[in-house]
């Protein structure tokens, strides 16, 4: 019997494609344009949301049953709100530099629509195991675009990935910039990262036309 | 007053909520497609911040920063409860929101109905705890002037997302592409719309400050040497005193 049945794979698989959170679902942006001008950013962020989005889909889902729907908004926070304390500290703790660069994002997770949204629309109705999957999958499919983004922007915006040159020295002018290359200065502002999204939307969506919106 | 208007002005033009720092897109973009609905929305949203931000001020002042418990004694001046802000901060705003959810609908139903919708959709909005965040973060030094960044945050995200509102009731009549329709279009202007903000930032960094902030290190240095030269006579004549107190 293999690992996961032919629909676990899909709540996995799905989102990273055709259902993904940020490119089609419209969830979570705010926390995905504005710390995607460096690579290590974005994939630290990107861990960040795995952990708290798969664990609270499982600790809401084993509640579903005992939350009374009227203050479920308050229950969900509350969960979110605790396990962002715990990335938050371990951040400081263990990467104080690039909590610092992070700074008032990581708490703003609480508040990423992807993770409420999650918890409406799949914890409340869905067992432990499940949610579990539906969790990481999203988190990967909204890690996924984070990473493209961040890749993008930190290799034309300053020709460096992880912060190691790639593109040669730009002040000796080696590898490419011997040959007259500029970095684009353009890519480093917060409203690249918006029409990076946007031109990536339209890439996928040139790609599957079934996903065109009606105007 | 001028530090007010100055942060009034920056919160609004330079450090705009949506366009510099991108909080509350997700609502930005779902609630933007009417001028009217973006209106109510962005109203809520100022009403809020306003509320919120001071509220979280006096959190963070007297419960929260490090030594913000010396008012209950000695004993406590050690303690640091900051880790708990996320948790506190987002409590409050819940609160709030449904507090003042309820009294809106209890003394003024016409505000209600046409406000009190986008209420609970308010609560989850991040321009709402990031405005929270950033006072935090930025020390903002007085009740007063944490009202101001609450409220004139709000005005720029309500600014924000009535310019979105009105291109996007305009652009249905033009020939985008066909796979940029709805979102993707939305966020290639949002980006231009961004950028066209960035011109703002030189509003208030004029030429009067960098010279100021230099003389300011001189006087400060000026009025350490005096300190230190009018120390030194006063330190000898006590030695000397204690010498002759000694004999």
């Amino acid at each position: 019997m293999p690992l996961l049945s032919k629909k676990e794979s899909k709540l996995i698989l799905d989102p990273l494609a055709d259902n993904n959170p940020i490119t089609i679902q419209v969830l979570g942006i705010c926390s995905a344009l504005a710390i995607t001008a460096e690579l290590k950013a974005s994939v630290v962020m990107a861990i960040s949301v795995l952990f708290v989005l798969a664990m609270g889909n499982v600790v809401i889902s084993l509640m579903r049953n005992i939350i009374p729907s009227k203050i479920r908004i308050i229950v969900q926070l509350v969960v979110v709100a605790t396990l962002v304390i715990v990335v938050d500290q371990t951040l400081k703790a263990f990467a104080y530099e690039l909590s610092k660069t992070l700074s008032v994002f990581v708490g703003l997770i609480i508040t990423n629509c992807i993770i409420m949204g999650r918890f409406e629309a799949f914890a409340l109705g869905n067992g432990p195991w499940r949610s579990f999957l539906d969790g990481i999958g999203n988190a990967l499919g909204y890690g996924v675009i984070l990473i493209i983004v961040g890749f993008f922007r930190e290799l034309l915006g300053s020709g460096t990935l992880f912060g190691i040159p790639v593109l040669g020295d730009p002040i000796a002018k080696t590898g490419l910039y011997a040959y007259g290359y500029e970095n684009n200065g353009f890519m480093i502002i917060p409203p690249a990262a918006l029409i990076v999204v946007g031109i990536l939307i339209w890439i996928q969506r040139a790609k599957n036309p079934s996903l065109v919106e009606e105007a | 007053m001028l530090e007010h208007l100055e942060l009034f002005f920056k919160s609004i033009f330079i450090d705009n909520m949506v366009f510099a720092v991108f909080l509350g897109m997700c609502s930005y973009l779902a609630v933007s497609k009417k001028v009217a609905t973006a209106v109510g929305l962005g109203a809520a949203v100022i009403f809020v911040l306003a509320v919120t931000v001071p509220l979280n001020w006096l959190l963070d002042q007297y419960l929260l920063q490090p030594g913000a418990l010396s008012w209950l004694g000695e004993e406590y001046a050690s303690y640091d409860l900051s880790f708990l802000s996320f948790i506190l901060f987002i409590a409050t705003i819940a609160t709030m929101v449904q507090l003042v959810e309820i009294v809106v609908e209890k003394f003024s139903p016409s505000l209600y109905n046409s406000l009190g919708i986008f209420l609970p959709l308010i609560a989850v909005n991040c321009a709402i705890l990031g405005g929270s965040l950033f006072m935090q973060a930025r020390e903002i030094p007085s009740l007063g002037l944490a009202f101001n960044y609450g409220l004139s945050s709000g005005i720029g995200w309500f600014l924000a997302i009535l310019a979105i509102a009105a291109i996007r009731e305009k652009i249905r009549y033009s020939a985008v592409p066909v796979p940029l329709r709805g979102l993707g279009i939305t966020f290639i202007i949002t980006g231009l719309m961004g950028i066209g903000f960035q011109s703002f930032g030189g509003m208030l960094t004029g030429d009067n400050e960098p010279p100021a902030a230099t003389e300011e290190v001189v006087e400060v240095i000026e009025t350490e040497q005096i300190k230190e030269d009018s120390e030194d006579p006063i330190e000898t004549e006590e030695s000397i005193e204690v010498i002759a107190g000694i004999d």
